[in-house]
């Protein structure tokens, strides 16, 4: 099936929220912190502007309390007295002309007392920066299973390696936006967002309204990746707070720059590894720390950290595992979801020490990852017994045959060894990735979708899940379509309207299509039930069902579902011990770099990205879904470099922090395995994520195969890697192909 | 020659084909001319310095990021927008998949249509190499490039 709403998209018409003319409406503007850290003295309104014009609105307009609620309430919707970082939001203007709007902003000057930052996550902070509990840490997880320390004192090799992964704007080619009004007392915003009730629940506290005197609607969202997960909410209330002083509708949208340098990105991480592995190339012990640099408020890092140390030791069987992981405070813009959501970090991490690792003992990294492979039966660092059947191995021989691992491998080595200049490698990465919320956080959602019966005979899907471009529309449309044999025009998805759908839960962690995909068939069977039929009445006899109800009822017939966990999923989030997803998907990917030693610069020439999801249920999309998430992977092992100045980005222009073109990527091969999911929609499990996993580690080992450079550090930048290819050179490392 | 700043101009050029006459200001964008000023809102603002291109517009048959061009620049010239473009002209894109997010797709078609309708440029240039000048986040470009293949294959068979 074809996505439902690309012709709208290929010929302009989809409106998203910049899109949108609103009469009367103003255009507000954001007045920032110009320090990392420090007290407010005065904020003082410039002489170059008629402020009788202007609406202006400080931390004293906010009726709730002032704190974006998420996870804890420590991040003000306005500073108030004290900066926790640059670029920190203190005051908002609005006018009728948005170049007057930007004059005024400009014209506001914040003067602040400094105090010494943290701008370095991996240093211990001294007192006098001490600024979250007793030692800025946010939140600390210790994953143990067996006995690390006995088992590294009795091993016969181990091997050590520190890895860092540097941080990654999401880049969603439309920036944030935001419009905001007030409708018979009820405060509205409709903007770019992929999370209607966070939007909604941070609303309610801090404009101190009732839940249904807010109400929250998404625009077409123009990418997201995480990045329009908890920001919104912020610029959600600086709107609504603007919109209800000024008494008439009030637009956000950031341009690129202030989008790049104000908003949350990826967690950069600093993982330390020990691992022990026995004579035949068998993982004995890994014990790994984490640290993430989590940002000046707590935000979304525990849970980012959560899912991290979750995956941190790869997908491979061990008994002896210790993860210890710390998200800390430092005075730079709250780092936040980004599709991966930690895990890409950890898996850079332990791929990259798999090659070293197996180096280490002479053998062949795909051999090394073949025999410690996870079988059915045995558990996760966290205990989990995996128990999919999946053919984990058949994962990984697919993306050696796919690849011509061996075949090319020798190729290679002929090249390089007559090349004046170019290298040529081939790197792999063998990973998972759990889909849904982690431990018990699907249960904590109860996520509840109502299928309705509309007088027509069509049936309408009422979801707060939304389509950023990966598919949401098109893909819920063929599950409901599918369950009640119904033609894809016969149902039709509400607008993600908290007026008018039920919490189904944010647009997070590839749950869309697993988790609230199986909401749809759900409510899809108890909709059929409430019309007094069976599951095998389908097609037109729903249909006629349906006009025969609105003949003999006022309303409308509703199916409901509600999330239940699968059988046999337990969790304990005290231990961190147990079932962490319903389920994995299992990725490997290889990637083929070429590295000109003149210039230092490494490209990716080609591609192969082999996992199992579940079924696939769009093979377009899902195909889109791998190839875009393994792009932005290789953008951010090779290229996408947050430079960092008092704690916030430098380089946030799309002129100095680049993306990949068209140009500076392979075709991406992607082959799908299936192993049906029973608790997701027609057996899917989750997708959106998992691609992104594995292109860091397969690049950086690739570059390693092809030049004898050791990458510990990502992106690997041409700057980085000609430090390392001298350091290389100096030492003679023979490690080449 | 270069108008005073501050000072309203009137310019003429053609839009979409049609003759259209407008007021700009000296600074304006042409991007914001045709989205605020004209209601086309069509043509997207991705980064408002000419990098991402999904503001793409054909001035005088050649694409250009509005983004950079002064409004009273467009006097006397052809421009033309994503709004000038049937849907069946771009329903090769739709199965390869070309669109996700939307939001650069505009712009990518202005491009696809300018490679579509000036075939000689493959004579030196790959359609990779071409499509270059826009960003896309969602689809790793394979869908993009694909879709811009059909396009001239169907402009080939038609």
């Amino acid at each position: 099936m074809e996505r439902i709403e690309g012709l709208a998209k290929l010929t302009g018409a989809e409106r998203y929220v910049d899109d949108l003319a609103v009469d009367g409406c103003l255009w507000g503007m954001t007045v920032r912190s110009p320090t990392p850290r420090g007290r407010i003295r005065a904020v003082r309104l410039g002489g170059g502007v008629d402020w009788s014009e202007v609406v202006v609105v400080d931390h004293r307009d906010i009726p709730g309390e002032n704190t974006v609620l998420l996870i804890e309430r420590d991040q003000p919707v306005l500073a108030a007295d004290r900066i926790r970082h640059l670029h920190e939001p203190v005051v908002l203007v609005a006018h009728r002309s948005r170049e007057l709007a930007r004059r005024a902003a400009r014209e506001i000057s914040i003067e602040v007392d400094p105090e010494p930052p943290v701008l370095d996550f991996t240093e211990a902070p001294g007192a006098e920066r001490i600024q979250h509990g007793d030692d800025n840490v946010f939140k600390r997880i210790e994953i143990v299973k067996g006995d690390v320390e006995t088992a590294l004192a009795a091993a016969a090799r181990v091997v050590e390696g520190t890895y860092r992964t540097g941080s990654q704007e999401h880049v969603y080619i439309e920036p944030q936006g935001m419009l905001a009004w007030v409708e018979d007392g009820t405060a509205v915003v409709k903007g770019s967002l992929q999370c209607p009730y966070y939007v909604h629940k941070a609303m309610v506290h801090a404009l101190g309204r009732g839940a249904e005197q807010v109400r929250v609607i998404q625009a077409p969202t123009g990418g997201g990746f995480g990045g329009k997960e908890e920001y919104p909410s912020m610029i959600a209330l600086h709107a609504a707070l603007l919109a209800l002083k000024a008494g008439r509708p009030v637009k956000i949208v950031y341009d690129r720059g202030e989008d790049m340098v104000a908003t949350t990105k990826r967690h950069p991480a600093w993982i330390r590894h020990r691992t022990a592995v026995d004579g035949e190339g068998r993982l004995v012990a890994q014990d790994i720390e984490v640290v993430m640099d989590g940002g000046a408020y707590v935000t979304l890092s525990p849970v980012v950290l959560s899912r991290g140390v979750i995956h941190a030791a790869g997908p491979y069987a061990c008994d002896h595992v210790r993860i210890r992981g710390r998200a800390v405070l430092t005075n730079s813009p709250p780092h936040g979801a980004f599709r991966g959501f930690g895990a890409p970090q950890t898996i850079f991490a332990n791929e990259r020490h798999m090659d070293r690792v197996a180096a280490a003992i002479g053998m062949d990294p795909i051999e090394f990852r073949r025999r410690n492979l996870i079988g059915d039966g045995q558990s996760t660092a966290t205990g989990q017994v995996i128990r999919d059947g999946t053919d984990r191995v058949a994962v990984l021989d697919r993306a050696v045959l796919v690849s011509r691992w061996e075949e090319r491998s020798g190729e290679h080595r002929a090249f390089n060894a007559t090349h004046p200049y170019l290298r040529r490698g081939l790197g792999v990465s063998c990973f998972h990735h759990g889909a849904g919320f982690t431990g018990g956080g699907e249960v904590a959602l109860a996520s509840r979708l109502d299928v309705a019966g509309l007088p027509d005979g069509r049936v309408e899907i009422r979801s707060a899940n939304i389509e950023m471009g990966q598919g949401t529309l098109t893909v819920f449309t063929q599950i409901a379509a599918g369950r009640l044999g119904l033609k894809p025009a016969d149902v039709v998805i509400a607008e993600a309207d908290t007026a008018r759908v039920p919490n189904s839960g944010p647009t997070v962690a590839s749950r869309t299509a697993m988790v609230v995909g199986r909401l749809v068939e759900l409510a899809c069977d108890d909709l059929r039930r409430r019309l007094g039929l069976t599951d095998d009445d389908r097609g037109e006899r729903v249909r006629e069902a349906l006009v025969r109800w609105h003949d003999s009822h006022a309303g409308e017939p509703v199916g409901r579902a509600e999330y239940e966990r699968p059988p046999g999923i337990e969790w304990d989030d005290h231990t961190y011990h147990g079932d962490a997803y319903a389920a994995f998907a299992w990725s490997v990917q290889v990637a083929e770099v070429e590295v000109d030693l003149r210039t230092c610069g490494a490209r990716v020439t080609d591609f192969v990205a082999v996992q199992e999801v579940g079924r696939v249920l769009n093979p377009t999309l899902a195909r889109g879904q791998i190839q875009g998430g393994v792009v932005q992977g290789i953008g951010w092992a090779l290229m996408e470099d947050c430079r960092w100045e008092d704690g916030a980005m430098a380089n946030g222009q799309l002129t100095n922090y680049v993306i990949p073109t068209s140009e500076d990527v392979p075709p991406i091969q992607v082959v799908f395995l299936e192993n049906p999911f029973p608790h997701g929609a027609q057996g899917a499990k989750g997708i959106g994520e998992l691609p992104i996993d594995g292109p860091a580690p397969a690049v950086a080992n690739a570059v390693a195969r092809a030049t004898g450079a050791d990458p510990l550090e990502i992106p690997v930048t041409p700057e980085r890697l000609a430090a390392l290819l001298e350091t290389t050179s100096r030492t003679a490392d023979p490690r080449v192909a | 020659m270069s108008p005073e700043a501050g000072a309203r101009l009137q310019v003429d050029f053609t839009l979409n084909g049609s003759p259209i006459r407008i007021d700009v200001d000296p600074a304006d964008r042409l991007l914001d001319t045709l989205r605020y000023g004209l209601g086309l809102t069509g043509t997207k603002e991705g980064c408002g310095e000419g990098e991402c291109g999904a503001c793409t517009v054909h001035l005088d048959g050649v694409p250009v990021m509005s983004c950079l061009v002064p409004a009273w620049q467009a006097g006397g010239r052809r421009v033309r927008t994503i709004e000038s473009i049937p849907p069946d002209r771009v329903r090769p894109l739709l199965g390869t998949g070309a669109t996700q997010c939307g939001a650069c797709t505009p712009g990518v078609v202005m491009t696809a249509i300018w490679i579509a309708e000036n075939p000689a440029v493959l004579a030196s240039h790959t359609i990779r190499e071409l499509m270059a000048g826009n960003l896309c986040r969602c689809t790793g470009y394979d869908g993009i490039c694909e879709g811009v293949e059909a396009m001239l294959a169907t402009a080939g068979a038609s």
